[in-house]
């Protein structure tokens, strides 16, 4: 019996074997649905990120290939002022920038939370210094603080505040201030957006309810609000302090590290070493010396994430 | 990481005032007028204004004279009554702005098809195909969104100069996608988690093969999460300048941000107009681009930071 019903199906069933068994196994075809991306990410970010580590090992240079030198360029680096000058900066950039980036963008987002008029539209135009181009508002930064027709100085001197105009970008703290001005103006729209969606979650009950109890706003907010944000806060400020630490761009184009290396961060001093002076090894170290910065940045964002597990409770999926 | 709360926020009610009305009318009959007035309403102007002053200062330099940009004192510097299309004239007529303009939205438009593509087949392997290792992989995606471009540029240049790529476009289509895809992927997931895992059981029995899913089924319920993903992948390309000044060095070659900035600062004391100019004309794409999708940008943004 088994003869005669057979033999219509065996041709399919040899012919499938193998193949088809292969074509529907997970694993081989997730594999292959993942080449395309990890082909990128493997050439051009995890070869580069090893590559970058290794260079910083040779002293190579632009147009010559390198030897191994061992760690003298950090050895170099180690007695070089303006390295530590910039890693001061940098430091001090981003604390400076990433705190008052959190409290102005917590506080517009409080703001951009009530109820009013014109609502929607006030959220979009509050992101559009996000939108624009860094350097293209870096450079409208440029022109409002030129030493000499800057709108600011002018303003003050006509009320009667300053006698004559401050060289913004030309003297040491001024400068400094700027570009954590710029810096700040750039990142508080997406701290504020993000924030305001974390706010947006809250159920509103549980400010009535607090308020019929008797809370003040500012209980109000130390009690409910901040501890149902903390997850998306801890989330944001990593990449907040991150991207404000390797920030390049907007000082490039405002100030290239100057009045006397003020405002040189780790990044443009790397620019600045490696594709400018052609020491490519030399640059390779100063960016190299920032991974651990990084790392500790990313640590942070873990255990921020970690956290919202047990405060949102069985809500994962 | 994958099995993270995936945010069941509303994305669209940030932005839509009328899906709140009835929850947040609730408690504002408790303030005064007044006292709305000095907490909401003023420090809501000031830091509307100090955002958005910028921008104002820009296009109102682009179309000033030359005379009244530098003579503070005979004219009001806040306004102007004759403005001149002149510095535009020069960026269009005089310079390669239409080459940098049209190289930017190349390299753009390039970069994120290429990354959209991969990062949906990623996503969607990721998500659906749960193969063994999968959150390992998503994790370490995400770890690759937090690799900056200012510690991979000098590498980059290196493994760009071997290849033979330096100073054509295609070095940035390439390296662009690194930036992308660890972005739009973490996106998609998201996405992709939305979509209801039964209808792609009914295909399968249908017979339909994972190819035939994802671009019949999946891909079509995706369709505002691709919205999302690509124009924020074409905001971030167009935004992105370490690695145009790195790998590019003809002046026709260049992108707007990296040719403003190196063509356009000379020590001409009349280069203010023609850079301010330069500066609006390539941003305006990009604010347009987003007045016409405010809502997807959001999403893209928050769900980016939720997943």
């Amino acid at each position: 019996m088994a003869d005669v019903a057979i033999p219509r199906a065996k041709p399919s069933m040899s012919e499938g074997g193998a193949w088809t068994q292969l074509k529907h196994n997970r694993n081989w075809l997730g594999f292959w649905f993942m080449v395309p991306a990890m082909a990128f990410l493997i050439f051009f970010l995890a070869y580069p990120l090893g590559l970058g580590i290794w260079l910083s090992f040779t002293d190579t240079r632009i147009g010559r290939v390198g030897h191994f030198v061992g760690t003298e360029n950090y050895e170099w680096l180690w007695d070089d002022s303006i390295f530590w000058l910039s890693v001061f900066n940098t430091l001090l950039y981003t604390f400076v920038a990433s705190a008052l980036k959190f409290a102005i963008g917590l506080y517009l987002a409080l703001l951009l939370n009530e109820n009013m008029p014109f609502k929607a539209m006030l959220r979009a135009m509050v992101l559009i210094p996000f939108i624009v181009p860094t350097v293209l508002s870096a450079l409208a930064f440029w022109w409002i603080f030129d030493s000499q027709f800057s709108i600011i100085s002018w303003s003050l001197k006509h009320l009667g505040v300053i006698n004559q105009n401050i060289n913004f970008l030309g003297d040491t703290t001024w400068a400094r201030i700027c570009v954590i001005f710029a810096n700040i103006w750039r990142g508080v729209p997406f701290v504020a957006i993000t924030l305001l969606a974390g706010l947006q979650t809250v159920s509103p009950s549980l400010y009535e309810a607090a308020t019929l109890d008797g809370a003040t706003r500012w209980q109000n907010f130390r009690y409910i609000t901040y501890p149902l944000l903390t997850p998306i806060i801890a989330v944001v400020m990593t990449f907040s302090v991150l991207f404000t630490f390797t920030d390049f761009q907007l000082i490039w184009a405002m100030t290239r590290g100057g009045p006397v290396n003020a405002t040189h961060l780790m990044a443009t001093l790397s620019y600045q070493r490696a594709i400018i002076a052609g020491q490519l090894g030399e640059g390779a170290a100063i960016s190299s010396a920032m991974i651990p910065f990084l790392l500790a940045a990313i640590m942070v964002s873990w255990f921020g994430l970690q956290r919202r597990k047990w405060q949102q409770g069985e809500n994962n999926d | 990481m994958t099995d993270l709360p995936a945010s069941k926020v509303d994305l669209k009610s940030v932005l839509s005032a009328s899906a709140r009305v009835d929850n947040s009318e609730g408690m504002s009959y408790l303030q005064s007028v007044p006292r709305r007035l000095v907490t909401l309403y003023l420090p809501l102007t000031i830091i509307v204004v100090v955002l958005l002053f910028p921008f104002y200062w820009m296009a109102l330099t682009s179309v000033k004279p030359d005379d009244q940009l530098l003579d503070l004192d005979r004219f009001n510097p806040f306004w102007t009554w004759n403005p001149t299309f002149k510095h535009f004239h020069k960026l269009l007529f005089e310079s390669y702005y239409p080459y940098w303009l049209w190289n930017t939205m190349y390299v753009a438009i390039c970069a994120t098809i290429l990354s959209i593509v991969a990062s949906v087949f990623a996503a969607y392997a990721i998500v659906r195909l749960r193969y063994k290792g999968a959150n390992l992989v998503g994790g370490l995606i995400f770890l690759a969104y937090l690799v900056p471009p200012s510690i991979l540029f000098i590498p980059l240049a290196t493994v760009v100069f071997q290849y033979g790529l330096f100073d054509s476009p295609l070095a940035l289509i390439l390296t662009y996608p690194t930036i992308l895809i660890p972005f739009s992927t973490w996106l998609l997931m998201g996405y992709f988690k939305t979509i209801p895992f039964e209808l792609e059981e009914c295909a399968l029995i249908d017979g339909a093969s994972r190819w035939q899913i994802l671009i019949k089924i999946v891909l079509p319920l995706a369709i505002p999460g691709l919205i999302s993903a690509f124009i924020f992948c074409f905001t971030l390309c167009w935004n992105e300048f370490i690695y145009a000044l790195t790998f590019l060095q003809s002046t026709s070659n260049k992108t707007v941000p990296v040719a403003i900035v190196n063509e356009f600062v000379d020590g001409d004391i009349y280069r203010w107009g023609s850079l301010m100019a330069g500066a609006l004309a390539g941003s305006l794409p990009l604010v347009i681009l987003y007045a016409f999708f405010v809502e997807h940008y959001v999403s893209a943004m928050t769900g980016a930071v939720k997943e």
